[in-house]
């Protein structure tokens, strides 16, 4: 296998190599240097492996020898790109109140960062903490090690090496834009490979379970893998205008692409946003809880109905514009009747507490959880309320999605993401328990004020620009030019900005948290409201 | 109890089950736009880009415009007063990829061929806020010195043939010669280029004659948004879907 | 393909496929012998690990 592995790696290292001498553009010349780059040192730390002094797992032959280093991995890379896209986004705030920050320079524009933004916090942060709460889950469920020792560490470093691609590309200028589906052919082409390889890891971790069962976690899990696989290969067919040169055109043509396009980009957020961190809510919440899930059947019934229902909602992003009625009216309906599998789900996760909703004085992991499920709940029923063809004509374009898509990825995803890193921190790094649970709760209320803050400017200013974009004057003209309703934007856009600044605070409380938790300190403090909260 | 076949059957079923359920959702909404003839209108007057043109589609496409600029008026009576006819699917046809966008931070730009001239636009590009003083709208003055790489347009012509645009043999052969034709039409055929490319505009857009940059493509792709179809021959009743 | 064909299908076969689809989910939730079963699943994670 390691031999076979440094085949593998030299070819790649061969082919940067070829590829960065015959580029056609520079943006493909350095992509294919960092490509050669990352081969070498991976045939370095490859060899050193090899001739690392093989350790005996630790403790009675009766206990699972988890793999928990790609894991722990995992956790770094997912509050370091956290952090990252944060900061991205709050670059943008600020951007968009004080234009002066674009410095009138190609590299650091609105339009070159903004993919980079939205690919860090959805596939960097979002995809390192589904990959390696998989990992953990995956392991924990079927109470068997993950499958194969290469494979799940070329899945880590693999997708680090494709959000590096992907970001600095954007910073070049190599974009396809679509959105949420920027990175240029061969980085997908990368990706693909890196995924394929994740599903069969995550598969193949199945297939060696002890427990008869396949606990529901992993059905979402396996959902989200498999559905983001077909959504990405569709959506980014493409044919390159050369194989040395970044520049591809998309085989799909207009309205067709439009379909695809909202297809791919609403389930990114069925799917990646959605299905995968259920999965982890449907582990980590019974978990913390210390109580089995409220209905196991309703999850199945959750399960279903969500990923049947889901991939249907995309043309909700297309409404009254040349994208046929039918098509419409079906995006529109399937969004609506969406609505009631999220509840579902949401319910499900909330009446697991019935019996211990004292947890949420006391236990701030459970306080972030139930808050995250209440985001979840908020957001899904925003969606399919501006799914709705009269609502979206005036939601549509504005900053009202903008909100909605933060109440989610802030609220929902970032949520329960904090929470499950809480979770994992300590056993992963052998410690009893975290540094300090006050601090959890100082980055609660910090990043809730901010979340508050975000989404309220955004409703305010989106439905505000939706009317004023709308509005007749007495004599029957358009009350408003185009400018005027952007000047309008300006106070909702600082305070937007503020908000983006405590999410960051709170990011930054939680990375100290955590630091002196690896340390293996514990702060002396007074427990949560009065009683002992100790990890379940 | 551990199981030891190799594939394994409860993952297995999973697996298809998925598949099947998430399969089924796309291919029933989007695989009819393809057989459907009521999808794309009947409409004269559409044409691919001319390679100038598609210069300057690409430079929009790099810089990530999409993110605060639609090209998508919708069929709203305010939307149609603000930007013109609202858009058609016919309009987009030749597109690789759409930029329909999702936000406009900025107005919409479906139609902003011909709205401004050249050197409003020119003047606007490098520094938005000396014509707009309003405007949140980033600074792009590196276009108009950066030379547009044009040498390999062909190649480019031809990677949209195979995605299905029509380009002829005889487009493709003339790519370079129309780029320079459209960006300095004293020293171009630009009978030729207009026989290729009906309504293209050839003159320079960047108000610097000689050196072909950026801006000059990207103003060339501007001016034309939204000006080629023929609006006489749409006929809304027939094309209701 | 004309627009009248493919709605026509669509509206009869897509409602047969949602209510069987909706019907096999339902009754493999339902299913008395799959209660013990889901029991025991939804315990998993709280095993000692």
């Amino acid at each position: 296998m390691n031999g076979l592995a440094l085949f593998g790696l030299g070819i790649a290292a061969a082919l940067g190599l070829g590829v960065a001498a015959g580029a056609a553009d520079e943006g493909m010349r350095i992509h294919a240097m960092l490509f050669a780059g990352a081969a070498i040192i991976a045939v370095f730390f490859l060899i050193n492996r090899i001739y690392e002094p093989k350790v005996s797992p630790a403790g009675g032959s009766d206990r699972i020898d988890y793999n928990d280093g790609v894991v722990r991995a995992g956790a770094i890379a997912s509050v370091f790109w956290g952090l990252v896209g944060f900061l991205v986004g709050l670059t943008l705030a600020l951007q968009l109140a004080f234009p002066v920050l674009n410095f009138d320079t190609a590299w650091l524009n609105f339009g070159r960062l903004r993919p980079l933004h939205t690919s860090a916090v959805i596939f960097a942060f979002g995809g390192n903490v589904l990959i390696m709460s998989s990992f953990y889950v995956v392991q924990r469920t079927c109470r068997a090690r993950l499958a194969g020792e290469l494979a799940p560490w070329f899945v880590f470093w693999g997708y680090q090496l494709f959000i590096v691609l992907a970001a600095t590309g954007y910073l070049l200028g190599i974009t396809q834009s679509k959105e949420y589906a920027e990175p240029e052919w061969y980085i997908d082409l990368w990706l693909t490979i890196v995924w394929v390889t994740y599903l069969l890891v995550f598969l193949a971790t199945l297939w060696k379970r002890r427990e008869p069962h396949i606990y529901v976690a992993n059905w979402f899990y396996l959902a989200f893998i498999v559905t983001v696989a077909m959504l990405h290969l569709i959506n980014n067919a493409t044919v390159p205008v050369s194989l040395m040169g970044s520049k591809s055109y998309i085989a799909w043509a207009g309205v067709q692409d439009a379909l695809t396009q909202w297809w791919y980009g609403h389930n990114a957020v069925g799917f990646f946003l959605t299905a995968g961190f259920l999965g982890m809510m449907y582990y980590f919440l019974p978990k913390q809880a210390g109580r089995p899930i409220f209905s196991y059947r309703l999850s199945i019934v959750h399960f279903w109905s969500l990923i049947f229902l889901y991939i249907w909602a995309g043309p909700h992003h297309l409404h009254f514009t040349a994208l046929p009625d039918w098509a419409q009216t079906l995006g529109m309906v399937f969004s609506v009747m969406l609505w009631m599998p999220s509840w579902g789900g949401m319910v499900n996760g909330l009446m697991t507490l019935s019996g211990a909703w004292d947890k949420i004085r006391t236990d701030p992991l459970i306080r972030f959880m139930v808050v995250s499920l209440a985001f979840y709940g908020m957001s899904t029923f925003e969606g399919p309320l501006m799914a709705i063809r009269t609502v979206n004509a005036l939601s549509h374009y504005t900053d009202w999605t903008i909100g909605h898509v933060h109440s989610g990825a802030l609220g929902w995803v970032a949520y329960i993401s904090f929470a499950a890193i809480y979770f994992l921190v300590p056993p992963l790094w052998g410690q009893a328990r975290l540094y300090s649970l006050r601090l959890v709760n100082v980055h609660f209320w910090i990043s809730s004020i901010g979340i508050v803050l975000y989404i309220t400017a955004m409703w305010v200013s989106g439905i505000l620009q939706g009317l004023m974009w709308r509005a007749y004057d007495n004599l029957g003209f358009l009350e408003f030019s185009f400018i005027e309703t952007v000047e309008a934007m300006h106070p909702f856009y600082v305070i937007r900005a503020v908000g983006g600044l405590l999410f960051v605070i709170g990011m930054l409380v939680m990375i100290y948290n955590l630091w002196r938790t690896i340390r293996g300190e514990v702060r002396a403090e007074a427990p949560m409201a009065g009683t002992a909260a100790a990890r379940a | 109890m551990i199981k030891h076949s190799f594939i394994e059957k409860n993952s297995f079923v999973l697996l298809i089950g998925i598949l099947v359920v998430v399969a089924i959702g796309g291919l029933v909404e989007i695989a009819p736009l393809y057989w459907l003839d009521s999808t794309v209108e009947k409409v004269r007057g559409v044409r691919p880009y001319s390679p100038l043109e598609l210069a300057g589609r690409n430079i929009y496409i790099r810089e990530g415009c999409y993110a605060c600029h639609s090209q998508q008026i919708r069929s709203l009576r305010d939307e149609v007063e603000r930007y013109g006819h609202y858009s058609l699917a016919a309009e987009s046809m030749y597109d690789h990829p759409f930029q329909w966008g999702s936000k406009r931070t900025g107005p919409d730009l479906a139609r902003v061929g011909g709205r401004y001239s050249d050197e409003w636009h020119a003047t606007h590009m490098i520094d938005p806020r000396s014509i707009v003083p309003e405007s949140i709208m980033p600074g792009y003055p590196f276009l108009a010195t950066n030379r547009l790489d044009y040498e390999n347009m062909a190649g480019h012509l031809e990677a949209n043939r195979t995605v299905g645009v029509p380009y002829t043999d005889e487009m493709i052969a003339n790519a370079v010669a129309d780029v320079e034709a459209q960006a300095n039409p004293d020293e171009g055929d630009v009978d030729a280029l207009l026989a290729r490319y009906p309504k293209a505009q050839a003159r320079v857009f960047d108000g610097e004659a000689g050196k072909i940059t950026e801006l000059d493509a990207l103003i060339a792709y501007m001016q034309m948004l939204g000006t080629l179809v023929d609006f006489d021959s749409f006929d809304a009743a027939a094309n209701s879907r | 393909m004309n627009y009248e064909t493919a709605a026509a299908f669509a509206q009869t076969g897509g409602l047969i496929y949602f209510v069987v689809l909706f019907a096999a989910v339902i009754a493999f939730v339902l299913w008395p012998r799959n209660a013990e079963r889901f029991r025991e699943a939804a315990k998993i994670p709280l095993k000692e690990d």
